[in-house]
């Protein structure tokens, strides 16, 4: 034993006499996680939360989050001379003048970026897999909220610069909650302090992005945390998988070499990223001045749905209707659409079991093809959001492409509403195309491409059957079977309680599972098992009865 | 306890297939595990990996030292960097990315790679455990006399609906209340039209047919520089562009432009970007941010895009001196719309 690991084991004994540690190291220490790809893409997101909490310390020892107007004589020689708040003027000095400093805020950036990106698909992992049902459903919504609240942490972010690319995204706000009905004016004085811009809204949105913000995600990121040690994480199906175990390496030391030394390759990643690839160059944009903008304008891509749908909606307006105008081609594409995308959100697993009717504990992932509606459904939210962050760009793409940037808006209206029912159909045939795979696959084996001819002149494909490992996955695969509508009275005439619901739902449980290509039962893949041995059997015979030599793909 | 008895096919949905379990596969040993020269490799590549960590760590610190951050390079193709920030990104990025590298090569290599099964448990309590929280909440609530003492409770509900009202309350004064502040920009009658960058008041012959000029109040400088922030310019900011007179098909006012020229609101009415994207030949102005086309021969109006309503026109004239002057302020608020515009 090292002096260290000596050391440590003392250390240990003497907390111990003050809190019970050895307790909790004994239940915990050689706790099973099992292993995956996808189950990282959520720590990278815990990673890069991490890194920015760290990078963000740095940040705010030299930050000013004021408004006054200074004029700059730092070391960068194009803006020297001009005019600008104190808080572009200390991102200049951060940039410029503090050793490191552009460093750490290209880091900070770049973390940003990848905190809300891994989220997001670790969000799309979750989904597809159906992780988020019970008891998970609560680990979801907290989920869920923390890329809702990390999308406007980022935006007060990128806003705190306070240069014109960031000042023009913030006058964007601002007209967006001036199109609040009955509140929306009072909101933008109260936000701003009076007028936009007034002097007020960069040191408190500081306070936001620092204090306020980080502190409701540090307490939801432990949460989370706590809910996934204490359901144990879910694994994939296969051999020797169950819902009633877990599979995997231990915490000590297999999990914390693994985990520990992905935090330092992640952290490694973003610096190299800060350290070769320039991300936000505020120099390069200048001080805000409210009547200046920069062509090609682009919030950070986070932001580029909201800002999709900003472009794309029609401008309808009622300029006066009951004595008030109402914006609905602010209001509808940049309060009421996100807030329905949350809303479905976060509501999905709760619809999900109510329609399913399932109140099991899951452990075992599902495999997305089987759970074609809900597959189809995840691909097309994505595909609906992809639309809109593209028409976010629609200018650098009308550019790129050379297209009529108004053929490019009028795509994004239509397309909208089109292309992602479209991808929901397509998706779900695909998936229900692979459930059918898996089905013959049970019952027939893989064709394995060897024709046989026999003697008397047919042609057979032979059918090798697949392993264990491969019907252990296919296997696991748990039917839902669409709920029938309960008739109108029972038997002594009374109507049934709440009949319209039930009808609802019996609707949406056959749209959801209708189609599903049930797995086969272990007596038909018998069936079929012997099916084939018999055929096979018979063509051994008929080999023998002609004398020709019997290949041994037919009694393997 | 959990919920699991509740499985009726004709209400759940739920088919209770038939659950076969396959064993774990056999483990199959790594070389690391059978020859003994390839853990002491593994070992080998992990501690040089180390190793380098800690001289890019020294790396970082020479760096640090020896680069001014006003230096830079250029890579060509790549760009030019600032040299401090290239080297210290690399050094410590590579420190960070080497320690990670080895903790997993660790344990991929030599690390234990048996799985492990572990049982899950119900997540709820048991039945008991229920039961006993209940027994122990009934006997609090039965204590309390939340239940009885009517008045109490119903006082005490009162009081702490009330309660945050202060924390409402004393949020009003983040900002004065809007009144009529968005209706009026600085602009008054005789307001000398000035170019925005170089402060010099204009006359019609300085702008030719085609042009566009940023310009804003002689005043906006003084006015800012009293109020100590921008509002005044987020306001008034204007564009100047003259045409032929005979292309002008309409405007908002009779009279507010002077031989060709007009002025309109730079502020878009959308979400209020400033806009001086301005095509010469068709008089159409693009706003960058989200596409709004303003038609600026025909009374500023809107022919594509989110934006609902026409750029305000400002009414312009010639003072006895010769400069474009304003008529007057904007006759409607200029920006985006809000609920008590209309």
């Amino acid at each position: 034993m090292s002096a260290v690991v000596d050391e440590v084991g003392k250390a240990i004994g003497r907390a111990d006499e003050r809190a019970p540690i050895s307790s909790l190291l004994k239940d915990n220490l050689r706790k099973v996680f099992p292993d995956h790809w996808s189950f990282m893409l959520g720590e990278i997101a815990l990673y890069s939360f991490i890194i920015l909490l760290l990078t963000g310390v740095y940040l705010t020892i030299w930050y000013q989050p004021s408004m006054q107007e200074v004029v700059y004589h730092g070391s960068y020689q194009p803006l020297v001379g001009i005019p600008m708040s104190e808080a572009y003027n200390s991102a200049l000095h951060i940039s410029f003048d503090v050793r490191g400093g552009l460093l750490i805020r290209q880091i900070h950036h770049w973390a940003a970026l990848f905190f809300m990106a891994a989220m997001a698909v670790h969000m799309f992992r979750i989904f597809f897999t159906g992780a988020f049902r019970k008891p998970r459903e609560f680990n979801w919504v907290i989920g869920g909220s923390m890329i809702l609240i990390g999308l406007l942490e980022g935006f007060a972010g990128y806003s705190l610069p306070d240069d014109l690319l960031s000042g023009v995204g913030v006058r964007i706000v601002a007209g967006i909650i001036e199109s609040i009905p009955v509140v929306g004016t009072y909101l933008l004085f109260f936000i701003f302090g009076g007028q936009y811009p007034g002097h007020d809204f960069i040191p408190r949105l500081y306070t936001f992005h620092v204090l306020l913000v980080p502190g409701i995600l540090l307490a939801s990121v432990g949460l989370h945390l706590v809910l996934i040690f204490y359901h144990k994480h879910t694994q994939y199906p296969g051999p020797g998988r169950t819902n009633e175990n877990v599979v995997g390496f231990p915490l000590f030391p297999v999990y914390t070499a693994k985990a520990g030394g992905f935090f330092f390759i992640v952290f490694g990643v973003t610096v190299l990223m800060a350290a070769l690839v320039t991300i936000n160059p505020i120099w390069a944009y200048g001080p805000y001045v409210p009547d200046q903008v920069t062509a090609g304008s682009q919030p950070d891509w986070y932001i580029g749905f909201v800002d999709g749908a900003l472009r794309a909606f029609p401008n309808w307006e009622w300029e006066d209707f009951l004595g008030h105008t109402w914006s609905w081609n602010i209001l509808l594409p940049c309060v009421v659409m996100p807030g329905i995308l949350v809303t479905l959100l976060l509501s999905y697993p709760f619809l999900e079991a109510w329609i399913t009717g399932d109140t099991r504990e899951h452990h075992l992932l599902d495999r997305p093809r089987n759970a074609a509606t809900r597959t189809g459904l995840g691909v097309m939210a994505i595909t609906f959001y992809g639309i809109l962050v593209i028409n976010g760009a629609n200018d650098i793409v009308a550019q790129a492409f050379n297209l009529s940037i108004n053929q490019l808006t009028w795509f994004t209206r239509i397309g909208v509403f089109v292309i992602p029912p479209l991808a929901f159909i397509a998706t779900r045939r695909f998936c229900l195309g692979l459930q059918r795979r898996d089905r013959d696959l049970l019952m027939h084996g893989r064709e394995s491409g060897q024709i046989l001819r026999l003697p008397h002149g047919e042609f057979i494909e032979i059918h090798t059957p697949i392993s264990d490992e491969e019907k252990a996955v296919i296997l696991a695969k748990r039917d839902i079977a669409p709920i029938e509508a309960p008739p109108e009275t029972d038997e002594n005439g009374v109507k049934t309680p709440g009949l319209r619901a039930k009808k609802w739902r019996a609707k949406l449980s056959n749209a959801y599972f209708g189609e599903n290509v049930q797995r086969p039962t272990l007596a038909e893949i018998e069936a079929a098992e012997h099916h084939h041995h018999d055929e096979v059997a018979h063509e051994i015979d008929v080999l023998h009865e002609a004398g020709a030599p019997v290949p041994s793909e037919l009694t393997d | 306890m959990s919920n699991d008895h509740k499985t009726d096919v004709a209400t759940t949905g739920i088919v209770e297939g038939d659950i076969v379990e396959f064993p774990l596969p056999p483990h199959h040993h790594r070389l690391t595990d059978t020859d003994p020269r390839a853990a002491r490799r593994a070992e080998r590549q992990v501690s040089i990996m180390f190793i380098l960590s800690a001289l890019c760590i020294i790396g970082f610190v020479v760096a640090y030292v020896a680069i001014p951050e006003t230096s830079y390079i250029d890579l060509g193709p790549v760009g030019t960097l600032q040299t401090s920030n290239l080297m210290l990104g690399l050094t410590f990025g590579l420190a960070t990315l080497l320690i990670g590298i080895a903790a997993i090569h660790w344990a991929k290599k030599l690390m234990s790679d048996e799985e492990i099964v572990d049982y899950r448990h119900p997540v709820g309590s048991p039945q008991e455990d229920r039961d006993a929280a209940k027994a122990a909440f009934d006997a609090g609530v039965a204590e309390s006399g939340f239940v009885e003492r009517k008045m109490v409770r119903r006082t005490l509900l009162g009081a702490l609906a009330l309660f945050p009202l202060p924390l409402i309350v004393m949020l009003k004064d983040m900002g004065p209340l809007p009144g009529d502040s968005l209706r009026h920009t600085i602009w008054r009658k005789g307001s000398r039209i000035v170019v925005d960058v170089t402060g010099q008041p204009l006359r019609p012959e300085d702008m030719q047919v085609g042009s566009l000029v940023s310009a804003s109040p002689a005043d906006l400088n003084e006015i800012q520089e009293a109020d100590g922030d921008q509002n005044a310019r987020a306001k008034a900011s204007i564009i100047l562009v003259r045409m032929k007179p005979s292309d002008i098909v309409s405007e908002q006012g009779d009279g507010w432009s002077w031989n060709g020229i007009l002025a309109f609101s730079k502020i878009c009415t959308h979400v209020g970007c400033p806009i001086a994207l301005y095509q010469q030949r068709t008089h159409h102005l693009l706003c960058p941010c989200h596409q709004s086309t303003f038609d600026l021969a025909d009374s500023g109006k809107v022919v594509f895009g989110p934006a609902a309503r026409a750029m305000p026109q400002l009414p312009i004239t010639v003072d006895s001196e010769g400069y474009l002057v304003a008529q007057s302020d904007f006759q409607q608020p200029v920006g985006p719309s809000f609920w008590e515009r209309a």
